[in-house]
């Protein structure tokens, strides 16, 4: 489904990540795990076009993310819920969600994809009319993948879901993620929660200073000492 | 009721009626500045040039005074997309030193601009709407229906950013400007429709003012510096301040001319900005961040 190749990218002469090849296959849900500045955000913003890479390729389904505008992205069915969340704190909840389903192609199913996301975080329908900067991190939180939700992604981008949250609430957070990949929905996840986000994807890979190190299945990386040194030797 | 009364009462209706003008200036510049991040310093004088529009349309050309008014809007609205397509966009990536000296650069060509095609010679419609006089007040019918255009401009903007997915990219883009993408907004079309539409306001706001003021190369400087004043008090980008700001700078200048000179209303007004320029730095309707 998202195939990168060789993808370099950075700010300015800082260089984040260097020649990353990786690739998400329909319906798998595949985590990136790494030490901070490891460059897990950077990806994220490369694939969403948020930031253009220097070197490489990235496909989407065959279609080139380089030659497509970063504002229609989206409507390939890549929906990225960005680090820290980057809610619109003054607006309503509902207006939060009205954005995310913003593209011409979403906007005949708002109140479709609006139950949906309302169904999976009955929270979001009680607040629906409160401005989203005032509530809890955790709401915010189920806001930020709401938003995502609303395009009706096939690829749902997470960067850094669980950080600020209480355990309880990371807990709730990874039940809720099983059942948006019950949805049908491929999600790739960049997170430095290592041991939750490992009982929920099928792979990841090890990002550190830029590399992919390491790649294999969940289980294999759970027993790795590769991940223990990728954290220990920061 | 006394004499003194009808007087005061007359004065707080007619600074009401001035702060729904002041409103609509100042919602202009803030819808800009909000979306945009750049202060369009040559706002007033796109009004001026949209003054001028009106005189020749409507006295020179005699074209029918609602033609003249929506051709007016239209054309100071074309103005804003010049401006932005010309001079803003290109600087977007750069100093916001830069873009104000820009727009002051614009500000001052549009002035010599219009002193040599216009003159400086003070023009009017040569339109004398008649004063009401009600229950012993005089209120004039310009500022009536002055107020009461600006009051609907306002409430369409209003429907507009509440009602519609434009209007909620407008309201988002002010608040995260670099997440747009991920939204599917493309930012240079948001742009470009905020532009047109703070052009528009303008256009309007000039039909509006050449019913009241004679119009020469200089009457900018007359709404230039209190529109910015007005925005600055309610907070810079912040449309609801600003609205309030305007009313209660309208009715400092109403309420300080009416016991001293109309002049002495404005030193009253600016003094009242600096005071609490010292009080309140970020403005009356400050948000927590």
């Amino acid at each position: 489904m998202l195939e990168l190749t060789a993808v370099r990218a950075g700010y300015g002469t800082f260089q984040a990540l260097f020649d990353v090849s990786l690739d998400v296959r329909a319906g798998e849900a595949v985590g990136v795990i790494g030490p901070n500045g490891a460059g897990k955000t950077t990806l994220m913003r490369v694939i969403s076009g948020l930031i253009r890479p220097t070197a490489g390729a990235l496909t989407m389904e065959g279609v080139d993310l380089l030659a497509t505008p970063p504002h229609r992205i989206v409507e390939l069915g890549i929906a990225h819920v960005p680090e820290s969340r980057r809610l619109f704190p003054r607006m309503t909840v509902e207006d939060n969600l009205r954005m995310g389903g913003f593209m011409l192609a979403a906007r005949p199913k708002f109140r479709q994809r609006l139950d949906v996301v309302y169904e999976l975080f009955p929270r979001l329908r009680e607040r629906r009319r409160q401005l989203a900067g005032s509530m809890s991190g955790g709401e915010q939180q189920m806001c930020a993948i709401g938003r995502a939700l609303m395009s009706e992604p096939k690829l749902l981008l997470l960067d850094e879901p669980s950080a600020g949250l209480a355990p309880i609430v990371v807990d709730q957070l990874f039940e809720l993620l099983r059942r948006i990949r019950a949805g049908g929905v491929t999600v790739l996840i960049v997170e430095q929660n290592v041991q939750q986000v490992l009982r929920v994807v099928e792979r990841a890979y090890v990002l550190k200073a830029g590399s992919i190190r390491a790649a294999g299945s969940a289980a294999e990386l759970s027993d790795s000492a590769t991940i223990r040194e990728a954290y220990l030797g920061v | 009721m006394g004499v003194f009364d009808i007087y005061l009462l007359e004065t707080l209706i007619n600074g009401v009626l001035l702060g729904g003008v002041l409103a609509l200036l100042s919602l202009g510049l803030n819808l800009v500045f909000g979306v945009i991040d750049v202060v369009w310093i040559c706002y007033a004088e796109l009004i001026m040039l949209g003054m001028y529009g009106m005189y020749f349309l409507y006295t020179v050309y005699h074209a029918p005074i609602v033609v003249a008014a929506v051709a007016c809007i239209v054309l100071v609205g074309i103005l804003g997309l010049a401006l932005h397509t010309l001079v803003i966009a290109p600087l977007l990536g750069a100093a916001p030193i830069n873009q104000l000296l820009a727009t002051g650069g614009v500000l001052f060509f549009l002035q010599s601009a219009a002193t040599v095609l216009f003159g400086i010679e003070f023009k009017n419609l040569g339109l004398r709407l008649p004063v009401l006089k009600v229950a012993g007040m005089f209120v004039s019918y310009s500022r009536l229906l002055a107020f009461g255009a600006a009051l609907i401009a306002m409430v369409l903007v209003y429907l507009l950013l509440t009602r519609t997915y434009t209007g909620a990219a407008i309201r988002a883009i002010a608040q995260d400007r670099q997440i747009m993408p991920l939204m599917g907004v493309d930012t240079r079309r948001i742009y470009l429709i905020t532009s047109g539409l703070g052009g528009a306001l303008a256009g309007l706001a000039a039909c509006l003012l050449v019913l009241q003021y004679d119009v020469h190369p200089f009457v900018g400087l007359t709404f230039g510096p209190i529109t910015f004043l007005i925005c600055v008090l309610g907070s810079l980008g912040n449309f609801g301040g600003g609205f309030v700001a305007a009313f209660v700078f309208a009715e400092i200048i109403s309420v300080g001319g009416l016991y001293l000179d109309l002049e002495w209303g404005y030193v009253f007004a600016f003094a009242f900005f600096i005071v609490m320029m010292f009080v309140r730095p970020e403005g009356l309707m400050a948000r927590r961040s």
